[in-house]
């Protein structure tokens, strides 16, 4: 895997639901790339298709149409297992309700994803103690979620996350579910994994916290309506 | 390598709803307990019937004159005749009834048999001490007797009680023979008697009439032919009564026991099988309820990068840890429960290793068969709509 240039590419990607035996269509011909090391926001108002582009680039789901390059390889055209592999691999997942398991410790869910990946239990708990004390929890591992605060629990989830070292970091609507102030800190340590290198996708309804972004791609009823560099 | 991880996973789940669990495995636990605990008594009682039935020989049989009145019994020359039937190789007649033995100030009441010197061969019972009943011992009417090592003990403790004297309702009999021990049969007690010539007992117990007659045949082949025969004499003999006799064959019987147990296995085997797959439902029930509320920890499993197998694997393991656990449960309460009955009842318990272990994987099986269906449907869940659910 190379660590610059390239590492998505987006071309006429269409995709829809049937609700009530009538299709809609909620992604309309989407094209964009975006490249290593990058920090976009994409933007929208609620319901414009945001959270359905990232499971396209999350690899949790496949487009109708279109194609989808992730660091080269055509994601349409490959098998659940596979996907599974890829996401596991290639791509962390921050969720706007946390989604951390609840009767799993602090250590046990940032585990997880190294669980899957085969990664033996001395090594996996080691590379966990070591995400859960650069998003500073080192004090708080083997507490639940329930026993955690919502900040708290969202950095159990980012260190989920980058635990195994992902190229992409996936964060829908990471702050939606917290205040304002653990909000900022949550985002303060979201920039700081872009400026460790990590390529960052923040999908967004708040264009104040886009703004933190170097690139916003603004959708609009399933089009692309604006795609901005800063400078 | 995510084997254990999973079957940790698992117990945790199954421990955090300790009642629920508890519940479900409830069938498994009903099931494979009972099952040991009936087939470890059936087995007892089985074993216990048959060693007996041996014990008796199986090419014997046995005339019992069961019904009252001079007319319906044998003399004992009719009872003699017998031994003329081809195949028979020797007729004991016995002659029994009840009396006060006497040794000094110690009394005990006791049953008493007439018997003829053919008895120790036909019966297989003999003397550890002393001599047997001889010929000229019935010839000439002689009080003398052999006497069962329990009686001998409590007349006489530890002292030998051959050559000693005993008082049979106030008529001394002179012991010549102690009786080996032989523990009880169908009949009762072996070793709780006293042995008198046939003769001396007709005056005795002041009765004529022989009333139990044990045949030896030359083989065990000869059994059913003999026995065809004797019914025959016996019916012609008895023509005037219903119900005089009986005639008891332990080969027969020996038939009769084993095709009842084979029976009785079978109908055990259905109930076990009956509440096995009870309990096997439960658990898919509650292994469904359990995926629809996980729905969203399978989403985000996925999400970060479970294979389907890995999903599979985790509710069958589930399923499986479940209807174990509650298949060791059930074997604890089994071997336990038989263990009790077999110690602080009268029936006989032989507890069943076999069924244990034969019931311990089938519980095992049980949740493989039935977690099949949730853990699949679980593995199938689509990611999107796993994490939607709230
Ligand atoms: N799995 C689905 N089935 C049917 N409709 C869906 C599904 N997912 C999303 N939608 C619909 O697609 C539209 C866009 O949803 P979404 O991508 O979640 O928007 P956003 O995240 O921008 O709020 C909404 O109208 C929503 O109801
Ligand atoms: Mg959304």
């Amino acid at each position: 895997m190379s660590t610059s240039g390239t590492l998505i590419e987006v071309s006429d990607m269409s995709h829809g639901y049937t609700m009530a035996g009538e299709r809609m269509t909620i992604l309309k011909n989407l094209s964009f790339t975006i490249d290593f090391g990058e920090f976009v926001a994409i933007i929208g108002p609620s319901g414009s298709g945001k959270s359905t582009l990232m499971n396209m680039l999350g690899c949790l789901d496949v487009s109708d149409t279109g194609s989808y390059l992730l660091d080269g390889q055509e994601i349409r055209k490959l098998s659940d297992n596979k996907l599974a592999a890829i996401r596991n691999e290639k791509i962390g997942f921050i969720f706007q309700s946390f989604n951390l398991l609840p009767k799993l410790s602090a250590v046990e869910n940032v585990e997880l994803p190294l669980v899957y990946r085969g990664i033996s239990h001395r090594q996996r708990r080691q590379l966990a103690e070591d995400a859960l004390t650069k998003v500073g929890l080192g004090d708080r591992m083997h507490h639940r979620p329930a026993e955690l605060s919502g900040g708290q629990q969202q950095r159990v989830a980012i260190a989920r996350a980058m635990a195994g070292s992902p190229p992409i970091l996936l964060a829908d609507e990471p702050t939606g579910a917290l205040d304002t102030r653990t909000g900022k800190e949550v985002m303060g340590m979201i920039r700081q994994l872009n400026e460790q290198g990590h390529t960052i996708i923040l999908i967004t309804h708040d264009l104040e916290i886009a703004e933190q972004a170097n690139r916003i791609i603004r959708i609009q009823d399933g089009n692309l309506v604006e795609d901005r560099r800063k400078a | 390598m995510k084997l254990f991880q999973s079957m940790r996973m698992a117990l945790k789940s199954i421990y955090s709803s300790k009642v629920r669990s508890l519940l479900t495995m409830l069938g498994i636990i009903i099931g494979v307990s009972s099952v040991i605990i009936l087939v470890s008594v059936g087995q007892g009682t089985t074993s216990q019937i048959t060693e007996q039935l041996n014990g008796l020989g199986t090419n014997q049989l046995t005339v019992n004159i069961t019904g009252r009145g001079a007319t319906t019994s044998l003399t004992y020359d009719e009872a003699l005749a017998l031994g003329d039937i081809p195949g028979v190789k020797d007729v004991a007649p016995v002659i029994s009834g009840n009396v006060t033995a006497k040794h000094n100030t110690d009394n005990v009441s006791v049953s008493v048999e007439g018997i003829t010197p053919s008895y120790e061969d036909v019966k297989d019972f003999h003397v550890q001490s002393g001599r047997f009943l001889l010929d000229i011992d019935t010839q000439y009417r002689q009080k003398v007797a052999l006497i069962g090592s329990s009686t001998a003990n409590d007349l006489f403790g530890t002292d030998s009680p051959v050559g000693q004297t005993v008082q049979l309702n106030g008529i001394s009999y002179k012991i010549v023979g102690l009786l080996e021990t032989k523990g009880s049969s169908l009949g009762g007690s072996n070793d709780d008697k006293i042995l008198i010539p046939i003769s001396t007992a007709e005056r005795q117990l002041q009765s004529k009439g022989v009333r139990s007659i044990t045949i030896a045949t030359t083989s065990a082949d000869t059994v059913a032919t003999v026995k065809s025969r004797l019914e025959g004499i016996l019916a012609a003999k008895f023509s005037n009564a219903t119900n005089a006799y009986t005639v008891f064959d332990s080969q027969q019987m020996l038939d009769t026991v084993n095709s009842t147990t084979n029976t009785l296995s079978m109908a055990l085997a259905g109930i076990a099988g009956i509440s096995l797959l009870v309990g096997g439902i439960g658990i898919m029930n509650i292994m469904i309820v359990s995926v629809n509320e996980r729905t969203r920890e399978i989403g985000v499993r996925k999400a970060i990068g479970a294979k389907k197998l890995d999903i599979l694997a985790q509710f069958m393991i589930e399923s499986v840890v479940l209807s174990g656990l509650g298949g060791i449960i059930g074997v604890g309460i089994g071997v336990g429960g038989s263990w009790l009955l077999g110690h602080y009842s009268p029936l006989s318990v032989s507890i069943a290793w076999n069924m244990v272990l034969v019931s311990f994987l089938f519980s095992l099986l049980i949740g493989v068969v039935f977690g099949m269906m949730p853990a699949n449907k679980a593995a199938r869940l689509r990611p999107i709509h796993a994490l939607r659910v709230d």
